[in-house]
């Protein structure tokens, strides 16, 4: 199974054997290079159904790469990616279409009698149930954020991909949309990989994390704080100081 | 969803709301009237003064009583549709060579590699100087008046349906792979009307460098037209018909972009809510 076919990244769908059943991506040995430098070194990657895990790493280090070669949109990576049920991709950047209505921009490539029940179903849960027919020029930074949130939502994801979604967004909204987040998938149930800098946010969601670094990956610790999550827990903040010092980031300004 | 979900949506529409009212008030839209109408009147007022010699540029009275008198006898409108017509089938005919090699240009690798280049180098003659050559070429009849609108015409619209395409945020194109968009679905969602605002661009520079080519073209050598009727009239010291033929021509141009651009604002809508906010 691990065939690492030359120069190519072998997509398998639907996983048959009994090991891959209860996960939605089985990834193995994911290697990524540009030129001369390597920024994924065999990454091994597997999430399980509605499973959240949010990867870590310092600028530069891999963790959107990652999120792409999983959301098939990286040609040249080699490795194998196993995925299951539908991935819907959420990008920094809203990436909706200026010349379609929200609504239709939520629609987009999707098909069936009821579209337009779906539509407002998923705007209404993002808290935008009157948005419907805005530009999205017409809307502010959250909005287009949330309704990007709904475009994904709508295709009812086993995979939800996330690649700093709320990395753009004031710091306000920041918490709003992450409580945002948290709500839809206690309903939906949908696994998510979320690409973040932000430990917090990370803290915050994540059932497990990831650290990202010199293409591997060098942390792999699971959550197990019970929601909903306080910054203020003291086990929280010992999890956060383990993680900056695992990502290098001095705790007292005086040991930088 | 809980409280703390506020909604900025009413503010929103508020903000863009009072933007669209700062459109100019009517009174300061008439104003901008003032100045054309008083520089026909001063012309008018210095051609019955004696001041502006008939044979050299007619009063606009005079202008409008030939126009009365050429329409009445029916060769205005002659002329007017034989210059409609060349312009029609000019535009149509380059337009859509453009639209076509520059959508080639634009989508394909191999299309650029292979069309641009010598496109960029025709780019560079001046189109109204091959007049000799086409005139050796397709002679003096109607193909030399259609070819040279056509020559016009389709340099703008192939440089920006080229440019347009081209210009795509490639992000939105990706967004729309991940929601399961084919290559032909990207294309009629994404490039085509992506691309819509540098096309409407070229159409109106068509539209412009089509009008010239026209005018010079029938005034090489015709027999029908507008050109050929400012023509004949200068040979008989007629000023007023070639002024006329200056104002027909200015209406023209002038209509077809009035055209083009209500067109325009309805396809492109979306850009409304840009400007607004």
């Amino acid at each position: 199974m691990a065939a690492r076919s030359g120069g190519e990244l072998s997509e398998a769908a639907p996983a048959a054997d009994a090991a891959s059943d209860t996960a939605v991506v089985d990834a193995r040995g994911i290697t990524r290079a540009y030129g001369d430098r390597l920024v994924l070194d065999g990454i091994d990657l597997r999430i399980g159904k509605g499973e959240v895990v949010a990867l870590l790493g310092a600028s530069g280090s891999g963790k959107s790469t990652l999120l792409r070669i999983i959301a098939g949109l990286d040609s040249g990576a080699d490795g194998e990616v196993r995925t299951s049920g539908h991935i819907a991709v959420v990008f920094q950047e809203h990436r909706l279409l200026p010349w379609k209505r929200v609504a239709d921009n939520i629609a987009l490539g999707l098909r069936g009698p009821d579209l337009a029940q779906r539509t407002a179903a998923a705007l209404a849960e993002v808290g935008l149930a009157d948005r419907g027919r805005a530009w999205p020029a017409e809307l502010s930074g959250g909005q287009a954020q949330r309704v990007a949130l709904a475009r994904a939502l709508v295709r009812e994801p086993d995979l939800l991909l996330l690649d700093e979604p709320f990395a753009a967004l004031d710091a306000l909204n920041r918490l709003r949309m992450q409580a945002l987040f948290f709500r839809l998938r206690d309903e939906h149930d949908f696994a998510a990989l979320l690409v973040t800098h932000d430990v917090n946010e990370a803290l915050l969601l994540a059932d497990r994390l990831l650290v990202l670094e010199d293409g591997r990956i060098a942390e792999d610790t699971a959550v197990t704080l019970p929601h909903p999550r306080a910054q203020d827990d003291p086990a929280f903040g010992a999890l956060r100081r383990h993680l900056l010092t695992r990502l290098r980031v001095p705790l007292l300004p005086d040991q930088s | 969803m809980t409280a703390t979900s506020v909604r900025p949506a009413r503010t929103e529409g508020e903000r863009t709301r009072v933007r669209r009212n700062r459109k100019a008030p009517r009174a300061a839209r008439w104003r901008r009237a003032v100045t054309p109408v008083l520089l026909v009147v001063v012309w008018e007022g210095c051609s019955r003064a004696g001041i502006l010699p008939p044979d050299k540029l007619s009063a606009p009275s005079d202008v409008l009583a030939a126009g009365w008198r050429l329409a009445a006898e029916g060769t205005l409108w002659v002329n007017l549709v034989d210059s409609l017509l060349r312009a029609v089938i000019g535009l149509a005919v380059g337009g859509g060579l453009g639209l076509a090699l520059g959508s080639i240009a634009g989508l394909l690798r191999i299309g650029d590699d292979l069309v641009d280049p010598p496109v960029q180098m025709a780019r560079m003659l001046p189109h109204l100087g091959l007049v000799p050559l086409l005139l050796i070429w397709v002679g003096i009849g109607e193909p030399l008046k259609i070819t040279l609108v056509a020559l016009g015409a389709f340099f703008p619209v192939y440089l920006n349906t080229y440019s347009g395409i081209r210009g795509i945020d490639e992000r939105l194109v990706e967004a729309a792979r991940t929601c399961g968009l084919s290559a032909a679905a990207r294309l009629r969602h994404v490039v085509l009307p992506g691309a819509l605002p540098s096309l409407f661009l070229g159409l109106r520079l068509a539209f412009g460098a089509g009008w010239l080519s026209l005018v010079v073209g029938e005034q090489v050598n015709a027999d029908s037209g507008l050109g050929f009727m400012m023509m004949e009239a200068r040979e008989f010291a007629q000023t007023e018909v070639v002024v006329l033929g200056l104002v027909i021509y200015a209406l023209l141009g002038l209509l077809s972009d009035l055209a083009l651009r209500t067109l325009e604002g309805r396809a492109l809508a979306w850009r409304r809510g840009l400007e607004a906010s």
